[in-house]
């Protein structure tokens, strides 16, 4: 079977697939460990943000902040270097190594510039989500004799993930483009694998339309699976 | 015996003095209810009382415990002061079961079995039983009001405070709202209640507060500010709203 499309030969892809499927597969594994470890540090920050203690607020924006307003590839750079230089080396385990095809190392890498990353946004996002519950829901509680904590678990939090989870879904589908940028470690995530598919066969362009398609495949779907949910959840009560 | 004791009660928003000296008592089984015009203070009053608003200046002495002391824990004295909101404030992802046994299981340690007694005999009492398990969004403006005030008393609490309970109602449904508050003050709760509806004012309060630019302008009984008002904004206040 000839795979030239209007010109354009995909030949290659008969060949080289597993790269593309290899990297698919680790861009997957990398934007949900981000998102999931994001939300982590994103909830504890976002509480932070929300204390009636100034020095914790002032912790928390100042993280939020210098984030959000540095590169990726920067953060990226320093986690990379700068894990090795402060001495935490993840140990390499060679059965995620023929897994991931790539340093254990390198990956968790990654994942915490990714989550670190993240997790600034995902911040944003759920205490934007709790302050937008009616403030009369908190009163009602603690008029109840409720202490704060066990307000906000019961009362507050539960409404807030009404307003929190869709924007989850949408940080997720960032994550996903965004985690490209750790192809500049050496890590063989989508972006990665198609630049060594370009370097074998010295085809420039046609790579990058399969990782264009397979990206775009990747947060399309998902965002079609976040739909049905968001529908659901709103059907819900 | 003085349920409630308010001593030099100051509030300030920013630089909005909201309160400027409030002084009174509120006794056992009273109906104590504050009139006067919109941005009076009347509600920050009220809501200074189980120190949702927290003063600025002044005392507030709940059952003999002076309850805007630094050291004291207002969860304690807030389980004995009910609440109802002009908003009612349900939670909405609760079903009204939930709603009203969340509180006495949680924070008074009750067994659901009797938490859920409680909830049904009380839900009997406004008649509203077969609703146990329906959700806020699914009752009309009257029920959410009257299930929010059977939330509050599933606490058993001392002292019933209403801020505005009403104001947030189709008028069709003020009636059955304020015929439940009529049944508690006959049995005897001690209640402060913030109002428009002069009318639930005269023949349910034992005592009428006016209030005026932050303070109580005039008090006394229903009789007395109804019928032979003194004060001059009490005169041009009532003549306006009667």
């Amino acid at each position: 079977m000839d795979l030239t499309l209007f010109g354009a030969d995909f030949n290659f892809i008969k060949t080289y697939y597993p790269f593309f499927l290899n990297g698919v597969k680790n861009t997957v594994l990398l934007a949900f460990f981000a998102v999931l470890f994001g939300v982590f540090i994103g909830l504890f920050f976002a509480l932070m943000k929300l204390s009636k203690f100034k020095i914790f607020r002032a912790i928390s924006s100042s993280y939020i902040e210098f984030i959000r307003g540095t590169p990726v590839m920067v953060q990226i750079f320093i986690i990379y270097y700068g894990l090795d230089k402060i001495g935490i080396r993840f140990p390499n385990v060679p059965a995620l190594k023929n897994f991931l095809g790539i340093d254990f190392a390198d990956f968790m890498a990654g994942v915490i510039t990714l989550s670190i990353n993240s997790g600034a946004y995902v911040a944003e996002i759920i205490r934007g989500g709790i302050q937008a519950v009616d403030s009369g829901q908190m009163e009602a509680a603690r008029s109840l004799g409720m202490p704060h904590a066990m307000s906000m678990i019961y009362i507050v939090i539960p409404q807030a993930l009404r307003n929190i989870l869709p924007a989850l879904g949408n940080e997720f589908i960032v994550v996903i483009k965004e985690s490209s940028i750790v192809s500049v470690i050496g890590i063989a995530d989508l972006m990665y694998s198609t630049q060594v598919v370009r370097g074998i066969t010295f085809i420039p362009m046609e790579p990058l339309y399969v990782a264009a398609i397979m990206y775009f495949i990747l947060t399309f779907s998902l965002s079609k699976i976040l739909g049905v949910f968001e529908r659901r959840m709103r059907a819900g009560a | 015996m003085q349920v409630l004791k308010v001593r030099g009660l100051h509030k300030y928003f920013g630089n909005l003095h909201v309160l400027r000296g409030i002084d009174t008592d509120i006794k056992k089984g009273e109906v104590v209810v504050v009139i006067g015009p919109s941005g009076s203070g009347k509600s920050t009053f009220l809501r200074c009382l189980n120190l949702l608003e927290a003063p600025t200046q002044g005392e507030i002495i709940f059952e003999g415990v002076n309850i805007t002391s630094k050291k004291n824990n207002i969860n304690n004295q807030r389980q004995k002061m009910g609440m109802v909101f002009q908003q009612f404030n349900l939670f909405p992802h609760m079903t009204v079961m939930k709603n009203i046994t969340l509180a006495p299981i949680k924070v008074k340690k009750m067994s659901v079995k009797k938490a859920e007694e409680v909830a049904i005999s009380l839900l009997k009492r406004i008649g509203l039983e077969d609703k146990a398990l329906a959700y806020p969004k699914q009752l009309s403006g009257g029920q959410k009001q009257r299930i929010a005030i059977i939330r509050a008393l599933a606490m058993s609490p001392d002292v019933m405070l209403f801020d505005e309970p009403t104001s947030a109602l189709d008028p069709e449904m003020v009636g059955e709202v304020l015929d439940v508050m009529k049944g508690l003050a006959k049995e005897g709760m001690t209640m402060a209640v913030v109002t428009h509806e002069m009318g639930f004012a005269r023949e349910v309060g034992d005592r009428v507060l006016f209030m005026d630019e932050g303070i109580i302008a005039e008090e006394g009984t229903p009789a007395h500010i109804f019928g032979n008002p003194q004060n001059e904004r009490t005169k041009s206040f009532l003549s306006k709203v009667l």
